[in-house]
């Protein structure tokens, strides 16, 4: 095993990079990265949408959420892979298919964990705002949102981790993240698939199990806060 | 044509994507059959009241659920059968390797999900609900039998529910194994007759469908059994 680490680890990390594009577990995080931070401000439009008081406007995003959530991430990756270049006419590469259905993705799960965090707000919050004469936009950015997204924070690590989970599935369209280099090795090498394999679910354990107890660290510096608090 | 309904409706091509449907659906229940006592076992190790089953629970969950579906797919089908015994790995390999390696990959990831659910099931009953039955008299198995996991599975019924529309989701993961399933022969179908638009189409509708049928399930269970609180 230590012997396959010595001879791969700087494929595993970043791919042929710099003779070719970058890959491996660089890639991984970059693009989750870019995911969430790219699907953030979408997802917060679209979680006030979820709450606003006016039908028009939070019933066509309650039934995009119901119908992004109901179908597979892997789909969509399929759809937008295929037929991207033809409405657009430009070949788009693995990265950027991925990059886009992420954000996609992203900012669903983001806009739940908003109106989750605005609807969990006492009511008064809003209320007050509004009766000290912030109108509905200025009450939310300067009172509910940033109450929101504090508590939020936790969640919005936790999307990070589902993010890198899923940056796997690129793997079906031949993106060159970690797991498709992963592969690539234990071709290469033919006879270590244990090693090769464990080497890379050890790599996204220590990742996400790394992120998801920061998750909870804040979560509890946040319960402790708030409980001082009150 | 534009949208030819005609291959949808029969021939090789239908065949084959219903074919993928019903392989989708089994792979769903079989795993289902698997990952539910799995995950309930795990639950139940996690709340006792001994370190050690707990700590072998802790872990399992741990490293089962931050290592992503296709890696765990990779590893079972790629990995796991070089450390089987000789006459064991050619049992395997007669038998549908695909599958049998999907359903493994797809239990145990389902399971540790299933099992955190079950947890906050048990957690949500109030622990004097327990001291409440013992000083009644009951025995500690009754009381966990007859008291606290009624009320705990009742609670754990919704969100086990949308655990199951994931494994549904999951289940086209396994298309990377060379499991025919329904993402699986959707792609078969699109490199055979490049009438990708009719296939995803087909897939799109038939996930939406099963996840949509699963999650209205939950929310009926939820109408006519509501969590009662203490």
């Amino acid at each position: 095993m230590l012997e396959l680490i010595d001879t791969y680890w700087l494929y595993f990390l970043v791919g042929q990079y710099p003779e070719g594009p970058l890959g491996g577990l660089a890639l991984t995080v970059l693009l989750s990265g870019a995911a969430l931070v790219l699907a953030l401000p979408l997802g917060l439009l679209l979680g006030i949408a979820r709450v606003s008081p006016y039908r028009a406007i939070s019933l066509p995003v309650a039934a995009l959420v119901q119908v992004v959530r109901a179908v597979p991430l892997l789909l969509v990756l399929f759809w937008v892979y295929f037929f991207l270049p033809a409405l657009t006419g430009v070949k788009t590469s693995q990265a950027s298919t991925m990059l886009i259905v992420l954000v996609v993705f992203d900012s669903i799960y983001l806009a739940e964990i908003v109106a989750a965090g605005i609807r969990a707000l006492p009511k008064g919050q809003l209320e007050s705002a509004r009766s000290l004469g912030l109108g509905y936009g200025a009450a939310l950015r300067h009172v509910v949102l940033p109450q929101t997204l504090r508590h939020g924070l936790p969640s919005i690590v936790n999307q990070l981790v589902s993010t890198i989970k899923a940056t796997s599935l690129g793997y079906i369209i031949g993106l060159s993240e970690v797991s498709f280099i992963a592969t690539q090795i234990n071709t290469l090498v033919f006879t270590q698939a244990v090693e090769v394999y464990l080497i890379l679910a050890l790599t996204y354990f220590i990742l996400c199990f790394g992120l998801s107890r920061l998750a909870f660290l804040l979560e509890r510096r946040l319960q402790r806060r708030s409980a001082q608090a009150s | 044509m534009f949208f030819d309904p005609t291959i949808l409706q029969s021939g090789q091509y239908h065949d084959w994507l219903v074919q993928g449907l019903v392989l989708s659906i089994q792979l769903t229940i079989v795993s289902f059959a698997f990952a539910l006592p799995f995950g309930a076992l795990l639950a139940v190790m996690r709340t006792s009241s001994f370190a050690l089953p707990r700590a072998i629970g802790a872990t399992l969950v741990e490293a089962i659920r931050n290592v992503p579906l296709l890696a765990h797919l990779l590893f079972w089908y790629f990995a796991f059968p070089e450390l089987l015994p000789e006459s064991l790995r050619e049992v395997l390999y007669a038998n549908n390797p695909e599958v049998v390696c999907a359903v493994i990959a797809l239990s145990l990831y389902a399971g540790v999900h299933m099992a955190e659910d079950i947890r906050s099931g048990i957690r949500a009953v109030p622990a004097t609900q327990l001291e409440a039955a013992r000083s009644l008299g009951l025995g500690r198995v009754a009381a966990v039998r007859l008291v606290l996991l009624p009320q705990a599975l009742r609670a754990s019924v919704p969100p086990l529910l949308s655990q199951t529309v994931n494994l549904w989701k999951d289940s086209s993961v396994a298309t990377v194994i060379g499991a025919a399933e329904l993402m699986y022969q959707a792609a078969r179908v699109e490199t055979a007759s490049f009438r990708s638009l009719e296939a995803f189409t087909f897939a799109t509708l038939a996930y939406l469908t099963v996840s949509l049928l699963i999650s209205a399930a939950a929310h009926l269970f939820q109408r006519r059994y509501p969590v009662r609180t203490a």
